[in-house]
């Protein structure tokens, strides 16, 4: 059965509510499913709990959200470079839950793979730990940290069948595959739609089980946010 | 006369040895890499899912999906693999990455790393210098010796919010380069012409000397 959708509209329509948890994938700007952040921009649901590492950055991506007052709370693990979340956590409009990068992948997968909680040493002797359950394994301080799960994760793709199989472009992968593991419904964007069988099993970085819904995505803005280059050959 | 910056990142580019797996934070610590030789066949870690990081693309060759952690494009070398986040973090905690070179706020002479928060700055977030700091094999800070007001970065105990206890292998900074002993700083080399009593007077913590 197919699950490409004809428009990220259509995908989406049904899906939309107030006060509901979305993951999102990407690493900054990098990777994120523009076309799905910019009608969940465009429909307007308030009140949302975002779970990404970044909640945008420089004003783009996620933080689009954050401008128009549609998010309450965030869980990510980085809010530098990110000015719309500083000043909505200063004014006190939006909460944020800060998670150390490993332990927030670490969480999102465990959501995903129906774990109820590790025990990790980062974060042990910090500010992280406080309030938590901690246990001495082989000698080490380790912290009980919780699964983290969402009513939808939003994610793209460079390349996708039509039962959702799904491959990324290098370091666009980031948290992607995790992310659409936690959601109670993921919906892919993809760069390119593909028969089922085109891509070989061995290529498959996200397995279909893990997304419901496909929408074809031809063009992105990419945006770079530090272009670095060294000198022309 | 102490070291300059670029004294500083070369004298940290030694601490890597041959064939090391290395994380390079973000700031200084990223200049490292350019005292890198191919022939020492050292592997960079990125930890937003890249392994095998080459240096900034040509022109020609940027790619806006391949990125490092400083969010900087970059290229990728051959035999470079890329992966999720959580494969990443799996690296580094699991104590698969052999060296970290961070960059610090303060360091105790226990070990202890802050360099993630200020309190009353603007709050950024510890994105993955938690995990590095824990779960690294081998923690190198490089930091400036003393604040511009003149407190100490090395110190007896942190007044700044941890980033990770008892983790910190070595500290370089512009004095020279110090180890955590615990209740004092091991200096193990000083700068060019900078004395004892300079040292001593600029760090937090006792400092024996052993260079």
């Amino acid at each position: 059965m197919s699950k490409l959708f004809p428009s990220v509209e259509a995908a989406l329509a049904d899906l939309l509510r107030d006060g509901m948890s979305i993951l999102s994938g990407g690493f900054g700007l990098c990777g994120i499913a523009e076309a799905c952040i910019a009608e969940v921009a465009r429909r307007g649901p308030r009140g949302l709990t975002i779970i990404s590492n970044n909640c945008g950055n420089q004003g783009q991506g996620l933080a689009v959200l954050l401008k128009q007052g549609q998010v309450r709370r965030v869980i990510c693990s980085y809010v530098g470079g990110n000015p719309d979340l500083a000043e909505r956590y200063l004014e006190g409009s939006v909460t944020v839950e800060l998670s150390p990068q490993g332990t927030f992948a670490e969480r999102i997968r465990a959501g995903g793979a129906g774990i109820g909680g590790f025990f990790t040493p980062t974060g042990a002797g910090t500010v992280v730990a406080e309030g938590k359950e901690t246990r001495l394994i082989d000698g080490r301080l380790h912290v009980l940290e919780g699964p983290l799960r969402g009513d939808l994760a939003i994610v793209r793709a460079q390349v996708a069948d039509t039962f959702g199989n799904a491959r990324f472009h290098r370091t666009a992968r980031n948290f992607s595959p995790l992310m659409a593991m936690a959601g109670a419904l993921t919906v892919l964007e993809a760069d390119q739609v593909v028969e089922v069988g085109a891509i070989d099993p061995d290529d498959v970085h996200l397995p279909g089980i893990f997304v419901k819904r496909i929408v074809h995505v031809p063009e992105h803005a990419n945006v770079i946010e530090f272009r670095t280059v060294r000198e022309a050959r | 006369m102490s070291w300059t910056k670029d004294a500083m990142v070369r004298r940290a580019a030694a601490e890597i040895r041959r064939g090391e797996i290395v994380n390079l934070g973000i700031g200084m610590p990223t200049e490292v890499a350019n005292h890198i030789a191919p022939s020492w066949e050292v592997t960079l870690h990125s930890e937003n899912g890249l392994l095998g990081m080459g240096p900034f693309p040509r022109p020609d060759e940027v790619d806006p999906l391949l990125i490092n952690a400083g969010k900087q494009t970059v290229t990728a070398l051959p035999g470079a693999s890329t992966f999720d986040s959580a494969l990443s973090f799996a690296m580094i905690r699991g104590g698969h990455v052999d060296l970290a070179i961070l960059g610090g706020l303060e360091v105790s002479a226990a070990g202890d790393l802050a360099n993630w928060t200020v309190p009353g700055k603007l709050i950024t977030g510890m994105g993955g210098a938690m995990d590095l700091a824990a779960g690294a094999r081998r923690v190198v800070v490089l930091q400036s010796h003393a604040a511009k007001d003149g407190t100490p970065k090395l110190a007896l105990s942190l007044t700044l919010p941890a980033t990770a206890r008892a983790c910190v292998s070595r500290v370089i900074t512009e004095l020279g380069v110090f180890d955590p002993r615990g209740t004092c700083f091991a200096c193990v080399e000083r700068a060019g012409g900078v004395g004892e009593d300079e040292i001593r007077t600029r760090t937090g913590a006792p400092v024996r000397f052993e260079t």
